[in-house]
């Protein structure tokens, strides 16, 4: 049904020699089937998704064919496009909440579509539209329809994406990183979803992702693409079985995945101190308009939080969006105070600690953002970055010796010593974290808090910082807190393992327990939403999602 | 939704009190004594005092001050020395030219940006952007006052369509009136549409990288049915806030422009009564005007409320 031949797309004004985001790719997808595209960023399978539906950026161009019900894509005029385009394909994004118009009902958006192609009066596309949400599975659809789309959670939001995209009936689908802004929970609930929509409307569904465990869990065919090339393409079985490409070897290889080595050595005895205790960590944030009279709402994000963090291991705390984790680092860092309990570090009380004195500690805590792109000043080279956190040293390092210490660290997480002269924007996305990271370990601290630290990478690049931590850990006894939403990060690399849900902690323990033998019904939950390659691929899903989960 | 619009309700009275304040304070601190100055420099002392008694004026700064915001509220606003006539309705008079001056002003301002705005951001980086540009540079380098002579020159010295200058009066009809009115407002909503349509251009094309229009256009709308539907909806919230903090800068160049035009409204009741130093008027014109700048912002508050969903709170 759709055929795409040497789909090439250039980037620059035609007849002219221009770089080629996409080269020469290939595939067919027959109705009911479900082809994932998979690869790392800039492999091109976003670009490769906008040339089906005729959405290029501006200064893109597509060539080669895209056979899709007996015409041409790529051949037909912009007039003649927006017939197919929403009529006969359908097309889901991956921001749930940028991909709605927040000025606008939901309701009325996917009615628009219906109306639009059809022509039907406004009170039919509002009953085709409610028809729909029931469809996509919204509780209380007739309520929702109403709704702005700020007054939905991101799940509920990428259901009325899907919406959207199924609105007029089309035979293909086209979803980009659909699950990706999404829970684990919840995104296995809208894989769900896809299943069942291409199984009863016979729909043909092209998913992309960078996730190779998505793609496992749901397409019939995969295809591998690496700068713009096609790496390997088949079934997704046998992809999976038998990677035929090394670089979709080392794909699978990348994919964090339950440590096979035993754990670290140097974890401290029992009888040890804690190096980080929370006891009793509550905090409240006013929510909601300021009403006339009266107190604001309040929202506790932490209710009772107890966590004893030991000297030299690597503990991970994770939670789904929500469940109060990054809240907690901050309290852990001694950025913000809550509303009741203690944090001791090193035995010391940290906010009964004098202000100055404070200060005076906090060289040996520090901290490592997400964003790598965002937590640096694009206008300081990074050698000053990374040399900013001396200054909280008693007898602050000048001069060489600063420079000496700078080269030292940057050597430690991997980089180059004259790269300290250089500005944030000339590294990837690794290096970036990676100078992070080396501006968190500078004062030697004896606790590093990494918040998703690794979210924002690529597999293969999240492998390499990983295995950075690892080695901290390991040669330089830092104690690392690690934050994350992905429990397959964790299973890759914490000693301790910490579940939190809705501002507590569901439960807590050595790394292997928690993952082997999970208590609560919530970690496990959280264990059998986690998409997981097994060889078999597709339909051999050990675990059936559970019914009882919350709709995201 | 409603405890919003309470709140900035009670905002706006709280600001306006204020400002009341603030206005007699200052009106305090300038020198010159409003009986004095009726009188003349020649004046008998026990005149004087007389005057001064009968004014009020030989009360505490504290009693005055709340009669005249009672006097206000009751439409009360003292009388005019130099017009002999009690300054309600001088002002009331006046508003009748400023006012639909005003509105026009908005309105012409917003049709020439709007359309402007757009067109420049959905050919950006083409002709016309540029084209769009110019202009808008070209009206905002001009003073509205030099604006309004050359329009005057033009349409109605040279080709006659329009008065020069001067206004019928209602009572001459509606279309002699608003004829009267198109000029000056054309020149005083040039400068304004020129901000308006920079903010619109850039607030479109920030809109167009919204993923949301990306979803438009996948349901199948053309461009354009994607640019008016669901970017200049979302474009226009920077706009508005514009709009109101321009209305200031529009009431301050209506003073000048209805000097130009000769025009009987509120700018001119203002420098006339600076001229003749006729405190009480200028006081309560002050007052008004501000009044009026903290009304519109008010309803540039509410108009937020339309255009953006979000900021209305969970219901």
């Amino acid at each position: 049904m759709l055929s795409v031949s040497d789909l090439s797309i250039a980037l620059g004004p035609p007849g002219m020699p221009s770089p080629q985001v996409v080269r020469d790719v290939s595939f067919h997808l027959a109705a009911g089937r479900t082809l994932g595209i998979v690869g790392e960023s800039g492999a091109g399978k976003s670009v490769l998704l906008r040339a089906l539906i005729g959405l290029l950026p501006d200064g893109m161009r597509a060539s080669g064919t895209v056979a899709f019900e007996g015409r041409d894509l790529l051949r037909l005029s912009e007039a003649d496009m927006c017939r197919v385009r929403g009529a006969r394909i359908g097309m889901i994004f991956q921001e749930p909440m940028s991909a709605l118009n927040p000025a606008r009902r939901v309701g009325e958006q996917i009615a628009e579509g219906i109306r639009w192609h059809r022509g039907v009066p406004a009170a039919a596309a509002r009953a085709e539209a409610l028809r729909l949400l029931e469809r996509v599975r919204i509780p209380d659809a007739g309520r929702r329809i109403d709704a702005f789309p700020h007054e939905l959670s991101g799940g509920q939001r990428q259901r009325v994406g899907i919406a959207i995209a199924l609105a007029t009936r089309p035979a293909l689908l086209l979803a980009d990183e659909p699950t990706t802004a999404l829970d684990v929970t919840v995104q296995a609930e809208i894989l769900d979803l896809f299943d069942e929509l291409v199984a009863e409307l016979g729909v043909a569904l092209v998913i992309v992702s960078h996730d190779f465990g998505v793609i496992a869990r749901i397409a019939d065919d995969t295809l591998v693409m690496k700068d713009g090339a096609r790496v390997e393409a088949g079934g997704t079985a046998d992809v999976l079985r038998a990677p035929g490409h090394p670089y979709t070897q080392r794909l699978l290889a990348a994919m964090p995945r339950r440590a096979a080595v035993p754990r670290s050595s140097g974890v401290a005895p029992a009888e040890e101190a804690p190096l980080l205790q929370l006891r009793g960590i509550t905090r409240d944030y006013p929510v909601g308009p300021t009403p006339l009279w009266g107190r604001r709402e309040k929202l506790r994000a932490l209710d009772g939080v107890d966590l004893d963090v030991p000297v030299g291991s690597i503990f991970g705390i994770v939670g789904e969006s929500g469940s109060g984790k990054s809240t907690l680092a901050r309290i852990a860092m001694a950025l913000e105070r809550p509303t009741a309990g203690r944090v001791q570090f090193a035995g010391e009380d940290l906010f009964a600690l004098p202000e100055r004195d404070l200060r005076l500690r906090r060289r040996q805590f520090q901290m490592v953002f997400q964003d790598p792109y965002g937590s640096l000043d694009p206008r300081v080279r990074i050698g000053r970055t990374i040399a900013e956190p001396l200054d909280l040293l008693p007898d602050v390092p000048h001069g060489a010796e600063r420079e000496k210490l700078v080269a030292q660290t940057l050597e430690s997480v991997g980089l180059k010593a004259e790269d300290a002269r250089r500005f944030p924007h000339q590294f990837s996305g690794g290096q970036r974290q990676r100078i992070a990271i080396a501006r968190a370990i500078i004062t030697r601290p004896r606790l590093v808090i990494a918040d998703e630290a690794v979210s924002a990478l690529d597999v293969s690049v999240q492998a390499q910082i990983l295995d950075l931590l690892r080695e901290l850990r390991d040669s330089h006894g830092i104690t690392i807190a690690f934050i994350t939403h992905n429990l397959a990060v964790l299973q890759a690399i914490a000693d301790h393992v910490a579940v939190m849900n809705r501002g507590r902690i569901v439960e807590a323990g050595p790394a292997r327990a928690i993952f082997d033998a999970p208590r609560e019904a919530y970690t496990r939950r959280l264990l059998a939403a986690q998409p997981v390659i097994t060889a078999g691929g597709r339909g051999s899903r050990s675990i059936p999602p559970s019914p009882s989960l919350p709709a995201g | 939704m409603l405890s919003i619009i309470a709140r900035r309700f009670a905002g706006l009275l709280l600001t306006l009190t204020v400002m009341s304040a603030a206005v007699f304070v200052v009106m305090e601190v300038v020198p010159g004594d409003p009986a004095a100055i009726q009188l003349g420099t020649s004046a008998r002392p026990d005149t004087l005092a007389a005057l001064r008694a009968s004014m009020g004026l030989d009360q505490p700064a504290l009693v005055r001050y709340l009669a005249w915001v009672g006097g206000m509220l009751h439409g009360d606003f003292g009388t005019s020395f130099t017009y002999g006539v009690p300054v309600a309705g001088l002002i009331a008079e006046r508003l009748a030219v400023t006012l639909p001056l005003a509105v026009m002003a908005i309105v012409l301002s917003t049709l020439i940006a709007i359309p402007l705005g757009v067109l420049a951001a959905a050919r950006h980086g083409k002709a016309a952007d540029y084209g769009a540009t110019l202009f808008a540079q070209l009206c905002l380098a001009v003073p509205n006052f030099w604006i309004g002579l050359l329009l005057i020159v033009v349409f109605a010295v040279g080709l006659g369509w329009f008065p020069a200058g001067g206004f019928p009066g209602w009572s001459a009809g509606i279309g002699a009136s608003l004829k009267a009115l198109l000029l000056p407002a054309l020149a005083l909503a040039l400068p304004q549409s020129a901000v308006l349509a920079r903010v619109m251009r850039a607030a479109v094309l920030d809109v167009m990288g919204e993923e949301f229009v990306a979803t438009a256009r996948a349901k199948g709308l053309t461009r354009r049915a994607t640019l008016w539907r669901h970017v200049v909806p979302n474009a226009l919230v920077p706009v508005v806030t514009i709009l109101g903090l321009q209305f200031s800068f529009l009431i301050a160049g209506a003073v000048l422009v209805e000097n130009v035009f000769v025009l009987p409204g509120l700018g001119r009741l203002a420098f006339q009564a600076l001229a003749q130093r006729d405190l009480l008027v200028i006081r309560d014109v002050v007052m008004f005007l501000a009044a009026l700048v903290v009304v519109v912002n008010f309803l540039v508050d509410m108009a937020y409320l339309v255009l953006d969903p979000r900021l209305r709170g969970r219901t």
